[in-house]
């Protein structure tokens, strides 16, 4: 029997009838009277100097309102991360790749602004390019911003422990190199955008964006405005992945031009562009060298990361640490010296993507670890068993560890997909395999992680909930507002809730970093404790008890030790209101992970995030050697995620993240050539349908968190870490064949049987 | 050129004037206001414009509204009776299919469509039936349950 009435309840998320019925509103299903519709004009070369921009034809276009190049913006540049800001929303000087935005237009018909754009004339003087990074960091590569002359916009070298003796200690060292693929997050919905400005100048931007906060100070900073001057409505959104945290040049467009012609104004990308302008996983070369003991001790790790970061540098540094911070974890590594570079090239930008920098290396490292059991005679299990770091162990980087299941995730995940009876015991083409990872519950430093919430007790007995956190489908509202009905001992339909709009709810980073159910979670825990008190304390004095004395559960305030002494949440209500306190009852919480040194993290050692997640993926797979198809079989994800709040949204997540993962590992490529897309839609891309999904397995381990609210912690994005390297090695282990580049295609796997036989 | 054009949608019949190149999404979404019926490619590759025609599943980002005049079609908006869900409709919201919604329209009136020629499919069936439909949320398992969960529904009349 649980001891709690809402959370941990499998409630259908709170919009799932509105979806369901249609009536739920995307950007691109908002319309406002006298609406212009935009259109951007893109760049067709590479690299290359802006020399001209003629408008003027495309402004005689019958319908057309406006028209504007680069040269017309104000020259401020935006990025997600402060110190690495190097994008204008319209490109002003240069063109750093194909698609990068040149020139706009809005008129009162989609199709006339789609007429001028093509009446733009540009003229270019076409520089060279580079498209590989390891050529980009060569003396003498074209050079994409003045400002990074040796394109490597972003680097960290992290070392702890003695790397150099340990690996002299080491009784085998492995090197190998590794390479994985771009990969967009196709989220269903385009990016959308809506402007309008009211009487006092005030932008109002509707937007498909999962960090409305982060995009007021973006798109305020482009348009020289002062925040306060910009509002941010997050309306449903369709799926993000990490796709909907950059601030794009819809966004200013739309608010630039409602500026500039008083009229509300739209701006929705096209599948096209989704594909090609918006941002994708960092291609990465990986190399990793590990020294091991004979008995499988991890002694020592080295890697140089090189990624391939495209045009922009979006979330470059944050990017390049995460592949280096989780790392160290979920295996016990004394000794570690990563380096990582993110290197300009003149291709479409590299971003966050859910993982963020860390599913590439994570597929490195965890196939080595297979490599490595096989050399020193050990089962891949009991190898990632006996390195597994541990709960409340001392960090050789000081990551506070304060709950830790991933070895029984490594456990469960082996007996759920069969392992002692299937490795290296099913016959030629079918295998198991399997790989770990951790990642964190949102960060506690270098970032504005602080998260509000307002909780209002109506005179009705029903809840307001005010917060920031952005859901984009993934269900925050619905758990929020079940960590908020568990305290005040309601209902979940007792809740109504407010979310993502800047104008009116309290400040939240938004929907990054898996952070929102422990930080938004505990803001909004805070807040209705703090509405609670108020009650209780009312309530006390009536009944002349302590407020300690005192529950608050199914709808009614009671004496913890004689239930049926107290009153029901209306009456209560009631006595707060004639105690002649003051109305309305109201708490308020703000959360801030807990970050005892503040530190850069990026040579100083120091906590990363306030929780870790933990997750093994294991693989069940059959490889035709005829046809070179690999087909999944199962997959089992096993996650420990402190506590599920609402296990069927857990679920969902690791479901959708294990096939994603499967994608990544076995379909999924952005292909190039000299900078152009060659396959920009979804029938030459490719992401998994129904027809390929294996079984799936998902087992939620709980850990409970002291730090998490009710225990919780990240669930579904640290999911996406290991489904390839879990299907990598299912695949050796079904054919012999190792691969080590991303995605495994069937003309690769006819290719490596074909050379097995010769 | 612009011209009358009479439609039935959900059970209405309507005359709109409009350009004859525009495709029943638009219609849909801009003349109708329906804007329940997404578009997700513009291509016909992810199923997010499917709505039906006479019962049927049709990927209204490629079909001119001109080409389905008199017929009856029928949006995500016309699927719930007197206020009343559609059976799928309710297993896809208990289920949990439902992440971020965007392919959720399409999606149930695919399997609509579908358990009206096959009441009780297996689950590779399913599957096959929605293959056409992208999502990116899910991973499709709860989709396929919420569909197989409906037909069993609907089998005993419920």
């Amino acid at each position: 029997m649980s001891e709690f009435n809402v959370v941990g309840k499998r409630e259908p998320m709170l919009d799932a009838w509105e979806k369901a019925t249609g009536k739920a509103k995307y950007t691109d299903d908002l319309s406002l009277p006298g609406m212009l519709f935009g259109k951007i004009l893109r760049s067709p070369l590479p690299h290359a100097k802006i020399l001209k921009v003629d408008l003027t034809e495309a402004l005689k276009v019958p319908g057309v309102k406006d028209a504007i190049s680069g040269r017309d913006i104000p020259k401020r540049k935006y990025g997600i991360v402060p110190k690495a800001k190097d994008e204008y929303a319209l490109a002003i000087e240069k063109v750093r790749y194909i698609g990068d935005e040149v020139a706009a237009v809005v008129a009162t018909s989609p199709e006339a602004a789609e007429e001028a754009i093509s009446r733009i004339k540009v003229e270019y003087e076409e520089l060279p390019a580079v498209f590989d990074p390891l050529e980009a960091m060569k003396p003498g590569a074209p050079i994409i911003h003045e400002e990074v002359p040796d394109n490597v916009s972003a680097t960290i070298r992290k070392e702890f422990g003695n790397v150099a003796k340990a690996f002299k200690d080491s009784d085998f060292i492995f090197e190998d190199h590794f390479e994985t693929q771009p990969v967009n997050h196709c989220p269903m919905e385009p990016q959308a955008a809506l402007a309008m400005v009211d009487h006092f100048g005030k932008v109002t931007l509707w937007s498909s964006t999962q960090i409305p906060f982060f995009l007021r100070r973006n798109l305020a900073t482009t348009l020289d405005l002062p925040e306060s001057k910009v509002r941010i409505i997050k309306p449903k959104v369709g799926g993000g992945f990490g796709q909907k945290i950059d601030l794009y040049a819809k966004d200013f467009c739309a608010a630039f031009f409602a500026m500039r012609t008083g009229r509300p104004v739209k701006f929705v990308y096209d599948r096209e562009e989704v594909f090609t302008c918006t941002r994708q996983r960092h291609p990465m070369y990986i190399y990793l060298k590990t020294g091991v003991k004979k008995d499988g001790t991890i002694l020592a790790q080295q890697f140089r990361v090189i990624a391939d970061g495209g045009a922009y540098n979006s979330t470059a540094p944050l990017m390049i640490t995460l592949a280096c911070f989780f790392i160290m974890l979920p295996y016990r590594i004394e000794n570690l010296l990563f380096e990582g570079y993110h290197v300009y090239t003149n291709k479409p930008v590299g971003g966050a993507m859910r993982g963020h920098g860390i599913p590439q290396v994570r597929f490195a490292v965890e196939t080595q670890l297979d490599i490595i059991a096989e050399k020193i005679g050990i089962d891949p299990l009991e190898l990632r068993l006996k390195n597994a770091f541990q709960a409340g162990e001392p960090h050789p980087a000081k990551l506070l560890v304060q709950s830790c299941g991933f070895s029984e995730t490594l456990k469960k995940a082996a007996e759920a997909i069969g392992w002692r009876e299937k490795r290296g015991k099913l016959p030629f083409g079918r295998g198991v395999g399997l790989a770990g990872a951790s990642f964190p519950s949102g960060v506690s430093n270098m970032s504005h992680i602080s998260s509000g919430a307002i909780v209002k007790i109506e005179r009705d007995g029903s809840v307001t909930l005010l917060t920031g956190a952005a859901d984009i489908g993934q269900g925050a509202e619905t758990v929020i507002s079940q960590i908020v009905a568990e305290e005040l001992g309601v209902r979940i339909e007792d809740i109504r809730i407010t979310a993502a709009d800047t104008e009116i709810t309290p400040l939240d980073p938004g929907t990054f970093g898996s952070g929102v159910t422990l930080r938004a979670g505990n803001a909004a825990r805070m807040a209705a404790r703090a509405a609670k008190e108020k009650l209780l304390e009312a309530i006390a004095e009536k009944m002349e008890v302590s407020p300690g004395e005192l529950e608050m559960k199914n709808r009614r305030i009671f004496l913890r030790e004689n239930p049926d002494r107290g009153f029901s949440f209306e009456e209560a209500i009631k006595i707060y209101q004639y105690s002649d306190r003051p109305m309305p009852i109201i708490g308020r919480g703000s959360y801030f992970p807990p970050a005892k040194e503040p530190t850069t993290l990026l040579h100083e050692d120091g906590n990363f995030s306030p929780a870790y997640s933990f997750m093994t993926q294991a693989a069940e797979v059959e490889v035709d050697p005829k046809t070179g198809r690999v087909r999944v079989l199962k997959m089992v994800t096993a996650h420990d995620c402190g506590k599920a709040i609402n296990p069927m949204l857990v679920e969902g997540q690791l479901e959708g993240s294990v096939v994603g993962g499967m994608g990544q590992a076995l379909y999924e490529n952005i292909i190039m050539e000299k900078g152009q897309v060659l396959n920009p839609n979804f029938l030459d891309y490719g992401i998994p349908t129904a027809m390929e999904i294996p079984s799936i397995e998902s087992i939620e381990v709980e850990t409970n968190d002291p730090e998490g609210p009710f225990g919780a912690k990240e669930s579904g994005e640290g999911t996406q870490l290991s489904p390839a390297p879990a299907i990598v090695n299912a695949i050796y282990d079904a054919i012999g064949v190792r691969f080590k580049t991303l995605p495994v295609t069937p003309d690769k796997v006819l290719e490596a049987l074909e050379k097995r036989e010769r | 050129m612009k011209r009358i054009l009479k439609l039935n949608v959900n059970g209405e019949d309507l005359e709109i004037l409009v350009e004859g190149h525009k495709t029943l999404l638009e219609v849909l979404r801009e003349d109708l206001g329906l804007t329940g019926t997404k578009r997700g490619c513009d291509l016909g590759t992810c199923g997010a414009c499917t709505v039906l025609v006479d019962g049927r599943p049709w990927l209204s980002c490629l079909t001119l509204a001109v080409a389905v005049e008199k017929k009856k079609i029928t949006t995500i908006e016309g699927l719930a009776q007197n206020g009343k869900l559609h059976p799928l409709q309710n297993a896809f919201i208990e289920k949990g299919a439902i992440q971020c919604g965007f392919c959720t329209p399409g999606m149930i009136l695919t399997a609509k469509a579908f358990l009206e020629e096959n009441p009780h499919p297996s689950e590779e069936e399913v599957k096959r039936a929605i293959s056409g439909n992208l999502c990116r949320c899910t991973g499709y398992v709860k989709i396929v349950e919420a569909i197989l969960s409906a037909s069993g529904r609907e089998s005993r009349g419920e």
